[in-house]
């Protein structure tokens, strides 16, 4: 088995090696991320199954959300998405690779770095379609069948 | 002091601390798939988000209709977003789970969060599938194609 644990010097009393730390807060982030995701699901599917109804019904479902305030919203829904990802392939690292649990603060450094690097590019993107008034809705095809009419 | 068990030591079968109370393991079961459709999620998520977000030229503001038919005209999307469905919603199940269990501390509160996020997770899976597996890019009303369908529904109608 492994090694005893090595007692740490008393630093900064701040609860235990655990509360308070890192390992905390990234557990909290998870929790949060993964709770506000699973929500956003069960909506999103509900929405999306309106493509079942009708064009229009759903068409109208959608434009309910392209305004400001909903396209801010999609900002952070993908930042949770992206946070929790990377957070969760540091919980990954840490199970299964040796030097995982050694390095877990590192990792989430690494995690929250590599969600920057995902999230800048991609807000930039989100954010110009969500700010540009010139784009708006894309209007639906009404071509007629050719012949009708 | 309260002793209790070696967590690495080997499980017995005898009553006691450390004591198997079934026979399979299902929350070790339970912390493997976490952790494999985890993983598969980021790939499936990230694409998912890339294709419908980033690759669309105006972004969000493409999503319709037409983009969805567009898109669920190939099977390859279809099982994209079929497995996809899947594994969030139970992987998202599982989360939800692990959250009652830690802090709904009455077992009948626990039950009763529990059987509600069960009727959501089926319910959601269930009506997904349906959608995905009965859906028509190119929906007719009075024998002609809607209005809103995709291109090329209308350019092969004689």
């Amino acid at each position: 088995m492994s090694a005893p644990p090595q007692a740490r010097p008393a630093r900064a009393p701040v609860g235990t090696v655990y509360r308070g730390r890192a390992g905390m807060w990234s557990w909290v982030l998870h929790r949060i991320t993964g709770f506000l995701i699973f929500l956003f699901l069960l909506v999103h599917v509900l929405d999306t199954a309106m493509v079942r109804v009708s064009p229009e019904t759903y068409n109208t479902a959608i434009e309910t959300y392209q305004n400001v305030v909903m396209g801010l919203s999609e900002a952070g829904l993908v930042a949770a998405i992206v946070l929790h990802a990377m957070n969760g392939l540091r919980i990954i690292l840490v199970g299964f690779w040796s030097k995982g649990a050694r390095f877990q603060k590192r990792l989430l450094w690494l995690a929250v770095a590599a969600a920057a690097i995902l999230l800048i590019p991609f807000l930039a993107i989100h954010l110009s379609h969500v700010f540009n008034p010139h784009e708006d809705t894309q209007p639906s095809p009404t071509i007629s069948s050719p012949g009708g009419d | 002091m309260t002793v209790i068990a070696d967590p690495k030591a080997p499980r017995s079968r005898a009553a006691g601390p450390g004591r198997r109370a079934t026979r399979t393991n299902a929350e070790a079961a339970g912390w493997m798939f976490m952790r494999l459709s985890g993983a598969a999620l980021v790939v499936m998520v990230l694409g998912h988000l890339t294709g419908n977000l980033v690759v669309p030229e105006n972004g969000v503001r493409s999503l319709n209709f037409a983009f969805v038919a567009g898109k669920w005209s190939s099977f390859g999307w279809q099982l994209w977003d079929l497995v996809l469905l899947w594994l969030a919603m139970l992987h998202g199940a599982n989360g939800i789970r692990t959250i009652i269990n830690d802090y709904a501390s009455k077992a009948l509160t626990r039950l009763w969060l529990k059987v509600v996020a069960v009727a959501a997770t089926i319910t959601v899976v269930l009506l997904g599938t349906l959608v995905i597996f009965t859906f028509d890019p190119c929906p007719t009303i009075n024998g002609k194609v809607r209005d809103g369908s995709p291109e090329f529904c209308y350019s092969t109608t004689p």
